[in-house]
């Protein structure tokens, strides 16, 4: 793969997909952020305050584990888990998230919007905004509020206001769109902090900038540890970010097989999933042009999965530009094989896995056990389930009785 | 093109009678096809001089809460873009002069597929485009096809377009300029009528093409006195209220066409 497919063109466009389609109020303030990004990316001392928080606050690097006993289990493959979930609050979104607030704070700005839907964006984007003394405002689906309650007290604790939407299913693409609508309408003081690899240019390129810390640890550890490159890497994906943070540092590498899993839901042939690649067709929502759940008229399709992550119908454009390249494959994994992987990964590492990370082990279930013994497998857990337990008590329950 | 379009056509002509243009938007098939059509047909006797019809989407994110609510009972009622073609070629059966406009998202027509569209919109006797989520960085996707077909394409400016950017934004622009008083979703606060004064000033230093004013306009009072100093004004939110709040459809349309006689009445004394 050339340098040039991995960074987006001058109008953020990966292939086709990608690009800058917004309200033309927020093109100057788009562009205002990428040049800032731009010149923050060189400067130094930013890049030594990235450095900093994400060592001293966040607790990087996070380690690397040998999941014996999975492995064990599967009888296959060597399975190394990339403990993200042992980051503060929990997931990898606080990577970017510091990685934003501070692009913020060299702007200028008082006031921090965002969307979220599981709710780990959102009390990440809290945590950051409460540690850099700034307002913050979180938009989230009155669906997902329902089944995250533990994630909205932890933002409200740390003194964000949490707007239910009510609009459309009460979901995460939703919240994003009344995000828009507030930074559209306060354009002086406001900061959006996009919590994925999507939204206009330079979102996606700045978050997976961001988040590929994740991919050049890994890296690092790997070479440390068994003195190569790993063969494959797993993660799972909603708007992409923690795969893509795993994956680019490794896109040059060619031996290095790369597995997406988006949410099947329900199963991608009943309609009631969340897979955009698998189930969608290319088009253009929330400021970029990807593959997107829509029907034959163009109207955007609700996602459905047991993880509030996931359940989104778009997906990062730089992810739809690997899938057309065939560079990452993508997968899909339902609720169902999701709950097993998930109580699995309790039962065999004592570690509780998000829901979300809970598709990726899914596929590593079915992958795992057919490849040899010297086959290094990185899985991300991008996550930890605390803010699961009332969801997979809700689908499990019977069994705990 | 050689033929003057009818936007062109209309704004000459409001130019000679030295008042600004009554714009009106509703959104197609809100709510049901009959309504919405009866609505739309009965807009030029009411004084609207040019006709923005919204495509309805799931995801109108630059659009407040009245217009949102117009567009998913329009779908709820079964809209789809094919029928608001159907609706503009029904509309044309009886007016051949009344300039219409299409405003919406991108995602509809890049689905529908935007050379297919622009022909069937071109044939249905559809004047010009507003599409929210295309910035002139993306004139190749819509803008410049839509040239070719006759079409014109109506670019927003807004109060974070600054003087360096505006350039760009005119440069592909047809039909008129859509400046957004107020930065914002539709139906939001009022604008300040001097500081709108001052930045249709600005857009006028660049381009001779007419302006319109629009977001937030809802009443003949607010109609006149921004109408003094632009070339139209638009009013959306206000009028889709009314079809909100009517308790049938024959309600809705009247109430509409009430507003709208009330609006014409403000443009006509603005000056």
């Amino acid at each position: 793969m050339t340098q040039n497919t991995m960074q987006p063109d001058h109008n953020g466009f990966f292939g086709s997909f990608g690009g800058r389609f917004v309200a033309e109020t927020l093109m100057p303030l788009i562009l205002e952020l990428q040049a800032e990004y731009d010149a923050a990316k060189q400067d130094a001392e930013f890049q030594h305050q990235l450095a900093y928080f994400q060592r001293d606050y966040v607790g990087r690097p996070s380690p690397l584990y040998f999941a014996e006993r999975l492995a064990e289990h599967f009888g296959g493959a060597k399975i190394y888990l990339k403990r993200e979930e042992l980051n503060h609050t929990g997931a990898h979104k606080i990577n970017n998230c510091i990685g934003q607030i501070l692009l913020a704070k060299r702007m200028g700005k008082t006031r921090i919007i965002a969307e979220t839907g599981a709710g780990m964006h959102g009390v990440a984007t809290a945590t950051v905004a409460a540690r850099f003394g700034m307002s913050c405002v979180i938009y989230m689906g009155s669906t997902d509020i329902e089944r995250q309650q533990p994630n909205v007290f932890r933002m409200k604790l740390l003194g964000a206001e949490v707007i239910p939407v009510t609009a459309g299913t009460g979901t995460l693409k939703d919240a994003m769109n009344e995000a828009l609508r507030d930074w559209v309408t306060n354009v002086d003081n406001t900061f959006y902090i996009i919590g994925t690899v999507a939204g206009p240019h330079p979102y996606p390129a700045m978050v997976r900038d961001f988040q590929a810390v994740i991919g050049r640890e890994t890296r690092d550890q790997i070479m440390e540890k068994e003195g190569r490159l790993p063969d494959s890497l797993v993660a799972c994906i909603g708007g992409g970010s923690n795969a893509m943070g795993l994956f680019h540092p490794f896109l040059g590498d060619e031996s290095v097989k790369m597995i997406g899993v988006e949410a099947g839901g329900k199963g991608v042939a009943t309609g009631k999933h969340a897979a955009s690649l698998n189930g969608g067709v290319p088009g253009v929502l929330h400021g970029n042009r990807t593959y997107l759940l829509q029907d034959e008229d163009g109207q955007i399709i609700d996602a459905h999965s047991i993880s509030a992550g996931l359940d989104y119908p778009g997906i990062g454009p730089e992810h739809a530009w690997l899938h057309e390249q065939g560079r990452v494959d993508y997968v899909s994994i339902t609720d169902d094989e999701a709950l097993e992987a998930f109580e699995l990964c309790c039962r065999q590492e004592g570690i509780i896995p998000a829901l979300e990370s809970a598709h990726a082990l899914a596929q590593v279930a079915k992958l795992a056990p057919n490849l040899p013994h010297d086959h290094l497998m990185v899985v991300n857990l991008s996550g930890r389930g605390d803010k699961d337990m009332l969801s997979v008590a809700h689908y499990l329950g019977d069994k705990f009785k | 093109m050689n033929t003057v379009s009818r936007l062109d056509q209309r704004f000459a002509a409001l130019k000679s009678e030295n008042r600004p243009a009554l714009v009106t938007y509703i959104t197609a098939g809100d709510t049901s096809f009959e309504s919405s059509l009866e609505i739309l047909k009965g807009l030029p006797a009411a004084g609207a001089d040019v006709i923005e019809l919204g495509m309805p989407f799931t995801d109108p994110m630059a659009d407040g809460p009245a217009i949102q609510k117009a567009a998913l009972r329009a779908l709820e009622a079964g809209q789809t873009q094919a029928k608001t073609l159907e609706m503009v070629r029904a509309f044309r059966q009886h007016d051949q002069d009344t300039p219409l406009v299409l405003m919406g998202y991108y995602n509809p027509i890049h689905r529908y597929g935007v050379e297919r569209f622009l022909s069937d919109a071109a044939s249905a006797g559809i004047d010009g485009l507003i599409v929210v989520d295309l910035p002139p960085e993306h004139d190749e996707e819509l803008c410049l096809p839509a040239a070719r077909h006759g079409i014109n394409f109506i670019r927003l400016a807004t109060p974070t377009t600054d003087a360096k950017r505006l350039p760009k934004v005119i440069e592909n622009a047809s039909g008129f300029i859509y400046y957004v008083s107020v930065a914002g979703v539709t139906g939001g606060q009022a604008p300040t009528p001097q500081r709108v004064e001052q930045a249709v000033g600005q857009l006028r230093e660049h381009t001779q093409l007419p302006i319109a004013v629009g977001f937030g306009i809802r009443s003949a009072e607010q109609a006149a006195t921004i109408g003094r100093f632009s070339d139209a004004i638009v009013v959306g939110t206000a009028l889709v209220e009314c079809i909100e709040r009517a308790a049938t459809p024959r309600d809705a349309i009247e109430a509409v066409h009430d507003l709208t006689r009330e609006l014409a009445a403000g443009v006509r004394r603005a000056r």
